[in-house]
């Protein structure tokens, strides 16, 4: 397999997580490798984003580890994995609607003026942040050229796209897209599909975490599975059709992780028998 | 930049939808009325005493109302930075009543020094200030309701503390922001230059720092701060009690003025002051509003009272033109972005 030529940025082994007799994550691995879109996918309740949350620093696992570019993290915080190079867009976009692009794309991160104006007075450096605003919005292809406009005043397509944008303009190894279309309709969903291509083009590995299992199939190199609190798939959306992925994320198909061209014989008849339910309810 | 522009989208970009650019522009016009309609009404208040009185368009006039209005100035500064983070603080003017009660008392009363006296009223206004902010972040209750009991407490303790009697016969040295110098013939009193010189370092901090910046998203999205790794109770504590140091100097603008410590101000100051925010465009709701429109709101305050006066109308009338410009204030911000929506 081509994946195994490439370069691991971010992997995870036998993570586990325990909440009183709950168990979110259950042995799980993970693997992210330079310049892909890994699709994870997975039903409510899988525990895909007690994992998610386990890779981005924002639940720490109780087994298990992680490794960022080969060598072993423990994020204690968000913050500790935005520091380790690791960003996350967020489904509710997480900008501030009154502020403008360049404070937005600098939130948190804004850079004073150099001289006395900026370490005694602490002044911002206004002009340089929305210069270098302008061309993280330009390596993205984002239109937008005023940097001083109110996020508020762009379409949903265009605030997600600022969101990308700040986190492919701070991500040193990899950006995570939680579900960045659910909020958006068709053609803007459209737009941000092409934008995380483009960070992934640009250099960056992305994780996309989404429900939606046409934009999965659009855009993702591989489709990470997770089921029952660990991972239970790597399929290739190229080899696998749409059926048969949701069949191993809903357990009506096996899939056999260590010897994945079983599952195209394997499908035909779970998925078949997967499918009966369904076509039983609508003839009623 | 006047218009925003867009470049012809690249294929699959972002291309805005059409009228975008115009729900843009009328954006930009809502903003832009939110930020000059606070100056027009000012201009106009003052275009209107002007015919009605001689003596409204003098200097030694204009000194008298900027004397007035440094006190509910300096308090809605303090108030500006709470509403710009969607809170409100609603003990304002009785935290400043306290805080003048208490300096006053101690260099009268305990013959503390004067300088010493002064800093143990402000530091009792940030006290209540760190109340505030200690409730609001960390159980998380509404700013209104906490606000409300702080101005209870504080009311209480400035009569007991004080006695219900008036405290006078103060040192020098705590009235000195009350004298001033003369330029051509006007009065500038040096409690109004320190009152201006709050308004310009406020301005500087809240639209040309970072801690402004975070103050602003606190209040636009405070959830947004969290994940960009802003430590938003922190912050928002500060927020509280740096509006607490704002009310302290506020009651010792009030002190000099009067020259009494008087455990009576402070009611009327308290709702003015939030006036005054609102007057100057700030959105109740957070995170959109100036400093420099508090100021006018303040100015509009101050002009209207005097020039009342001048006419000769009951100052009753100024509390009731107050309240309705209030109202009507609030109704065009509201108005205004809801077109721009």
């Amino acid at each position: 397999m081509s994946t195994q030529e490439r370069k691991p940025i971010l992997q995870a082994r036998g993570l586990v997580k325990r909440y009183g007799h709950v168990t979110a994550i259950d042995g799980a691995d993970f693997d992210l490798y330079e310049g892909e879109i890994l699709a994870v996918i997975g039903d409510n309740g899988a525990g895909k984003s007690s994992m998610i949350k386990a890779l981005s620093g924002a639940v720490i696992p109780d087994e298990g580890e992680i490794m960022l570019d080969g060598e072993k993290v423990h994020f204690k915080s968000p913050i500790e994995a935005r520091r380790a190079g690791i960003e996350t867009v967020y489904q509710d976009l997480a900008v501030a609607p009154a502020l403008d692009i360049a404070t937005n794309l600098f939130l948190g991160r804004e850079q004073r003026r150099k001289g006395p104006l900026g370490s005694v007075l602490r002044m911002l450096d206004k002009n340089g942040m929305k210069e270098q605003a302008a061309q993280h919005m330009r390596d993205l292809q984002i239109g937008i050229r005023s940097m001083s406009q109110a996020v508020e005043t762009l379409s949903g397509g265009q605030r997600q796209g600022v969101a990308v944008a700040r986190s492919a303009a701070w991500a040193r190894k990899l950006v995570i897209m939680d579900e960045p279309t659910a909020a958006l309709g068709v053609k803007e969903s459209n737009q941000v599909l092409e934008l995380i291509r483009r960070v992934r083009d640009n250099g960056l590995p992305v994780i996309l975490i989404s429900h939606n299992m046409p934009h999965v199939f659009e855009i993702a190199d591989r489709i990470h599975v997770h089921r029952l609190g660990k991972r239970v798939a790597v399929v290739d959306p190229k080899e696998h059709s749409m059926h048969e992925v949701v069949g191993i994320m809903t357990g009506a198909v096996v899939h056999d992780i260590e010897h994945p061209d079983q599952v195209a014989g394997q499908a035909e008849k779970p998925a078949a028998g997967s499918e009966a339910p369904g076509s039983r309810a609508a003839g009623r | 930049m006047t218009q925003p522009q867009t470049e012809p989208a690249p294929p699959g970009g972002q291309a805005p939808p059409p009228g975008a650019a115009q729900e843009r522009r009328r954006a930009l016009d809502a903003e832009r009325l939110a930020q000059l309609g606070p100056l027009i009404a000012l201009v106009l208040v003052c275009a209107f005493f002007a015919t009605q009185s001689d003596r409204f368009l003098t200097g030694s006039n204009f000194s008298l109302v900027f004397q007035q209005v440094m006190v509910i100035g300096t308090l809605a500064i303090g108030q500006t930075i709470i509403i710009l983070t969607a809170g409100i603080d609603l003990s304002c003017g009785v935290v400043m009543a306290f805080g003048s009660i208490v300096m006053t008392k101690m260099a009268v009363d305990n013959n503390v020094p004067p300088v010493l006296a002064i800093l143990l009223g402000i530091l009792a206004c940030v006290g209540f200030g760190f109340v505030n902010g200690g409730f609001v972040t960390a159980l998380g209750l509404p700013p209104f309701i906490v606000t409300l009991g702080t101005y209870n407490i504080a009311f209480a303790l400035t009569h007991i503390y004080s006695n219900d009697e008036t405290i006078s016969t103060l040192p020098t040295a705590m009235t000195k922001l009350g004298e001033g110098f003369s330029v051509g013939g006007t009065q500038v009193t040096y409690g109004s230059l320190v009152c201006l010189a709050l308004f310009i370092g406020a301005w500087f901090a809240l639209s040309q720092t970072a801690w402004g910046r975070h103050v602003y998203t606190l209040g636009d999205n405070s959830e947004a701060a969290r994940l960009m790794g802003i430590s938003v109770r922190r912050k928002l504590l500060m927020v509280y009690v740096i509006a607490g140091a704002f009310y302290g100097v506020a009651a010792l603008l009030l002190v000099s003025r009067t020259n009494v410590g008087d455990p009576n101000a402070g009611v009327t100051e308290n709702l003015e002051a939030i006036t005054a925010v609102v007057l100057g465009g700030t959105s109740l709701f957070g995170g959109r509003g100036t400093v420099i429109g508090t100021l006018i709101g303040a100015l509009i305050i101050g002009v209207l009272r005097n020039g009342l006066v001048l006419m000769g109308v009951a100052s009753i009338y100024q509390v009731l033109i107050t309240g309705i410009l209030v109202i009507l204030a609030v109704s065009v911000d509201q108005l205004a972005r809801r077109r721009a929506r």
